[in-house]
């Protein structure tokens, strides 16, 4: 189901989910048709649209390829539209999914389905946890270079300890333990942010 | 002790796999696609021939202007002249 990705380029090695500028900021410059302040925002978002479509809604790959781009036509065309542009997030989310709801109710109108009733559509608790991936993804992004690289290598590309290895040129016998000393910086760096877990909470306990 | 899991961070990380480079940099080649477009588009409108040309075959008249005839930009492009 999951679309082939060629995500081995230097160019993708990196969480590009930078905080250089803030959404709002970046928004701005976007509008003012700056167009590497545009790729950056297509980088920022694009894992996250690319999640929700593919994992939220399990859309195929050719279906989840051309949501992904009306998301970002739509953006494009609509920047002006934004009220608050550090809202960018919640829109850009908010914009997929009723794409993907789109698609779906297009291909259920020739089965007679009602698009509730499908299993594709996906419980609130996985979005909610492509949101709170969103924001691990942006602690991420504070940390240093080889701790995100590190952590982005083995959870989000799912790469061996071996490639990663030969990649940042590490003894592949130190990974695991270089992966989880980075863990650990990236939970002091997530507290930080959204503050301690509580039991009871739906944070990232 | 933190009460955040780091098992759980490590799962939250992996659930924001890349998407395809080929989709991230058709998304961010946007821009530059539109104004190839409203260059067509303009010229379409000042040169009949040239619209002649295009609506006669778009393809092979965007392959021969230097464009690459994607299907977004040939299915944006029949719609903007459409509407003309």
């Amino acid at each position: 189901m999951e679309a082939p990705r060629d995500d081995g380029q230097a160019a993708a090695s990196r969480s590009k989910l930078t905080t250089e500028l803030t959404d709002a900021a970046l928004v701005a410059r976007c509008r003012d048709g700056d167009d590497e302040a545009w790729r950056e925002l297509v980088e920022r978002f694009s894992r996250y649209v690319y999640a929700i479509a593919v994992q939220g809604f399990r859309l195929p790959p050719h279906e989840a390829e051309d949501v992904f781009q009306d998301v970002f036509a739509r953006v494009f065309e609509r920047l002006d539209s934004l009220r608050e542009d550090d809202a960018v997030r919640p829109w850009i989310a908010q914009l997929t999914r009723r794409l993907c709801i789109d698609r779906l109710r297009s291909g259920t109108r020739a089965a007679g389905t009602d698009v509730e009733d499908l299993a594709d559509v996906p419980a609130e608790d996985v979005l909610g946890d492509l949101e709170q991936a969103f924001d691990v993804h942006e602690a991420l992004a504070e940390l240093p270079e080889n701790c995100r690289e590190i952590l982005d290598s083995f959870f989000a590309k799912d790469e061996s300890y071996r490639t990663i290895g030969d990649n940042l040129g590490l003894p592949a016998g130190t990974i695991a333990s270089r992966i989880s000393r980075c863990l650990e910086k990236l939970r002091t760096v997530f507290e930080g942010r959204n503050g301690p877990a509580h039991p009871s909470s739906e944070q990232v306990t | 002790m933190s009460g955040y899991d780091i098992e759980r961070l490590g799962r939250l990380i992996g659930m924001l796999s890349p998407a395809p480079r080929g989709w991230v940099r058709a998304a961010q080649e946007l821009p530059t696609a539109r104004r190839g477009l409203d260059e067509i588009v303009a010229r379409a409108e000042a040169d009949v021939e040239f619209r002649r040309t295009l609506l006669a075959d778009l393809e092979a008249a965007l392959l021969a202007e230097g464009y690459e005839p994607e299907r977004r930009v040939l299915d944006e492009l029949r719609r903007r002249l459409a509407d003309d």
